[in-house]
């Protein structure tokens, strides 16, 4: 070998030797150490990685979620079942469901020593509210006095009493307000979160909390791989935690975190992926989770055509005819039998438009019939539809292509050309955004898919956002004025009870209407170790953490 | 031949041009607003829509994004995320796990393909050649999520012998399961590429020169074989590790593998722009750098090829 080519290959192997060596550098961060806390007992879960900075206001995803659940506390905090109890407030009162006195709970801190005080609340909301924030929950804050959408306009409904008292005036009565202050949106921030007055991203990549957990270290949040959590002793509320911390894994896939959990790498999980849900209940021998979840699922037709950019698409929907056509769908739906075979039993037929988690849900309510599955009756209904005006074209359903729903829409669609005699089918759009796109900018032409989780355990909000006239994410347009006015009773009313007699009132007229279809509820799916005990599910589909024991 | 180095890194420049023009319009195109996405089924106010967009720059023409976002890669910033991070600490994070995954899975497959191969094509039509078709034949015909994931079941969940996913720990032990999986998907072609190879230059008249000269098979084998047939192989194996960096988008997420492809794969979904756009353009350039690499090795493995002007 001559010199040249000893040259040249000392340049070839110097090369590819430093993109193995950079290859290898990157690879081995260290892992923060548990700061305080029984090592021993940190529990495992999976998650995914906040699609946002960890401020309270600015994550609507469930990845940033579970860990601001963690990290913080709020006013109020939810039980297993949905139940509200006070967390950080001493008391909530009011007397016309508008006008709310809030007492902190004294003595409380955040994890840099901090008091948790009536400021720590407001500074936090009005940084969440203000529009040039573009926080991504600002919406959670327009029932309050001053909100404005359209221009910068501080919160002038929250008002400081003393340093430990605040009130709250909203625009018209809201009686569930209460029950919404357990959300991540209306958790307190530390003065140290704020510069120049607002709240910074780098506290969100460091958030300072006042939770059963604190972060384990300053940089314990390892992007795309895992937070680091540990039990934070200064927390003295409702969820003091019961094992030494936390460690959250960033899952790319339900499969790799189902295979961790098989393998004992993880302690809880709370997804199952698709491909095992026929066996993950004997896999797992008793340690399986499923049951119903805050979550519905339906599909809409719109009920106003006008609002759409081709109205002839929905001719035959609209007024007596298309009221009867939706009944004559929704009850050629087999409900049951999809759920039990395109989904293994992991989603639970609809008997509503909420969820059996949410408190005062009912699934004997009148004309709940609609909802089973009865093709003579359907006929029927579709030949009476017929003999106002004779069906023609096809019935379609769209939906996003890369959210797995082909599957249940070819069903349901299948379901309703055998039963009615028509021509239905599915209707892919490539890209959850496409989708929302066409919906929001009323351009789509078909049914469509349509879905609701609640952030806060409450029928008004399975109810309000989506069927009252104008709603923020009514997509179909829908509009009854008598419904709107049961809604705003219920809303009006103090006593929870008492409003959820209003809110089932009003959801009987959607069971007449169907501005959307109920098909099911999505269940939550999940499984533990054989070594964690204790292990509840919330009412959000999130474990109870703080609750589980180890070893 | 620096000089033929630096002719070949300035071929470079319109290439990253074109694939960065290229990629930036194909997800500028995508139908939909991203950032209505990020709202899930709640749709947003209009107000604040328009303020993120605002915030994203995405309510410009598409050539002032364009030629804003070229701007700041001259300068070596690859832009901001939607969740608020510079693109460029997502590249410094993601880059070198995939990278290290993919030379542990090159080393594999070159080692699998030049003993495989070797042995096949020097017993040409015996057992050992037999068996090692029928093997590549399989492998080339699974599909590579079918490959992981019996390979994470059996030799992870059931055998215990790797841990099944890799996660914060991205060690070459932990590595290791993804990195073999990966390299069974691509070594097929290189095994049979070796071995034709390998026969040909073994009828070469040299070959036979050299025993007629007395050397033994021990020497010819690996200098005169061997070494003259390395040139294809090595095309393939760099081809291999473009393929392997792009390709390991399914492996990184049945492993979980904080590397580049579920990133991208994220990103491309929401239609993050910057982060699509940087992650190719880096793509791109590895590419580019790993076939000038090839390209040299040549005249290491073929003395009668040499880069001067």
């Amino acid at each position: 070998m001559n010199l040249r080519k000893l040259g040249l290959a000392g340049i070839a192997l110097a090369a590819a030797g430093t993109l193995a060596l950079s290859g290898c550098a990157g690879g081995g961060g260290s892992t923060p150490s548990a700061g305080t806390g029984d090592t021993s007992a940190i529990i495992l879960t999976n998650g995914s990685e906040p699609q946002n900075p960890l401020i309270p206001t600015a994550t609507n995803e469930v990845g940033g979620g579970k860990i601001l659940d963690a990290i913080f506390a709020g006013l109020v905090s939810y039980g297993a079942d949905g139940s509200p109890v006070n967390d950080m407030a001493e008391s909530i009162e009011t007397t016309d469901s508008q006008n709310y006195t809030i007492k902190v709970k004294q003595g409380e801190k955040f994890s840099n020593g901090e008091e948790v005080n009536a400021d720590s609340f407001i500074n936090a909301w009005q940084d969440g509210a203000l529009l040039s924030n573009g926080r991504l929950n600002s919406y959670f804050f327009e029932d309050i006095e001053g909100f404005s959408y359209d221009v910068d306009s501080p919160l002038t409904g929250l008002a400081k009493v003393d340093d430990y008292t605040f009130t709250v005036a909203l625009s018209k009565p809201r009686s569930d307000f209460p029950l919404a202050l357990g959300y991540s949106a209306y958790y307190p921030l530390p003065a140290a979160a704020f510069e120049n007055g607002k709240v910074t991203d780098a506290f969100g990549e460091n958030p300072i909390g006042n939770g059963p957990y604190k972060l384990a270290s300053e940089g314990a949040w390892q992007h795309n791989v895992k937070i680091d959590l540990v039990t934070n002793p200064d927390y003295n509320g409702v969820r003091k935690a019961q094992n030494g911390g936390l460690t959250i894994t960033f899952y790319a896939t339900g499969d790799a975190a189902y295979a961790d959990l098989l393998a004992g790498n993880v302690d809880v999980i709370d997804q199952i992926p698709d491909a095992n849900y026929a066996t993950f209940e004997t896999d797992l021998e008793g340690r399986a989770i499923n049951q119903p979840a805050a979550v519905f699922q339906s599909f809409t037709i719109p009920s106003d055509a006008s609002a759409y950019s081709d109205p002839s698409a929905f001719q035959h929907w609209v007024g007596e005819e298309g009221k009867l056509r939706r009944q004559a769908l929704s009850m050629a739906i087999n409900r049951e039998q999809i759920t039990d075979v395109i989904f293994e039993g992991t989603r639970t037929p609809a008997k509503d438009f909420t969820s059996p988690t949410i408190a005062g849900w009912s699934d004997s309510l009148k004309g709940e019939s609609v909802l089973e599955y009865n093709p003579d009756e359907a006929k029927k209904l579709w030949a009476q539809a017929d003999a106002i005006s004779p069906f023609t074209g096809s019935f379609q359903i769209s939906y996003n292509a890369d959210g797995g729903h082909q599957g249940w829409v070819d069903a349901v669609t299948n379901s309703v050309s055998n039963t009615l005699g028509i021509q239905a089918s599915g209707n892919p759009i490539p890209t959850f955004a496409e989708a929302r796109t066409q919906i929001t900018g009323k351009t789509i032409k078909t049914a469509f898919r349509t879905g609701w989780q609640a952030d806060y355990p409450s029928l008004f909000n399975f109810l309000g956002p989506l069927y009252a006239t104008n709603a923020s994410s009514n997509d179909g347009e829908y509009s009854n004025p008598a419904f709107d006015s049961l809604l705003n009773e219920g809303a009006a009313t103090a006593d929870l009870g008492a409003a959820n007699e209003k809110f089932q009132e009003a959801q009987e007229i959607l069971l007449q209407d169907l501005p959307a279809i109920p098909l099911w509820y999505s269940n939550v799916t999940g499984g533990y170790a054989a070594g964690v005990n204790n292990v509840q599910f919330g009412w959000n589909s999130v474990p109870l953490y703080y609750e589980i024991t180890k070893g | 031949m620096l000089y033929y180095i630096g002719r070949r890194l300035l071929q470079a420049i319109p290439v990253l041009l074109g694939t960065t023009f290229i990629i930036y319009f194909m997800v500028f195109a995508m139908p939909g607003d991203p950032l209505l996405g990020l709202f899930g089924d709640k749709a947003p106010n209009p107000a604040l829509l328009a303020r993120l967009q605002e915030q994203y720059a995405l309510d410009q023409p598409f050539f002032v994004q364009y030629l804003n976002y070229l701007g700041n890669l001259v300068q070596g910033n690859f832009g901001i995320s939607f969740s608020g991070q510079p693109v460029n600490d997502i590249l410094a994070r993601t880059f070198p796990v995939t990278l290290k995954l993919a030379v542990i899975a090159i080393f594999i497959e070159m080692v699998l393909a030049l003993t495989i191969g070797l042995i096949s094509g020097l017993r040409k039509g015996g057992i050992f050649d037999a068996t090692a078709l029928v093997v590549s034949l399989l492998l080339i015909s699974v599909p590579i999520f079918v490959l992981c994931f019996v390979g994470q079941f059996f030799f992870a969940v059931q055998l215990g012998w790797f841990s099944p996913t890799v996660g914060s720990d991205t060690s070459f032990g932990k590595l290791l399961l993804p990195a073999i999986v990966l390299s069974l998907f691509v070594v097929a072609t290189a095994i049979r590429l070796t071995r034709a190879s390998v026969i040909e230059t073994a009828n070469a008249d040299f070959v036979r020169t050299a025993y007629s000269k007395g050397l033994s098979r021990r020497r010819v084998v690996p200098v005169h074989i061997l070494r003259n047939s390395l040139i294809p192989v090595t095309t393939q194996l760099g081809a291999d590790f473009g393929l392997l960096i792009v390709g390991a988008t399914v492996t990184e997420g049945i492993f979980n593998v904080p590397g580049v492809g579920n990133t991208l794969y994220q990103a491309v979904i929401r239609g993050e722009r910057p982060t699509v756009v940087s992650f190719v353009t880096v793509m791109v350039l590895l590419y580019l750098v790993v076939n000038i690499l090839i390209d040299l090795l040549y005249a290491v493995l073929d003395p009668r090829i040499r880069y001067v002007k």
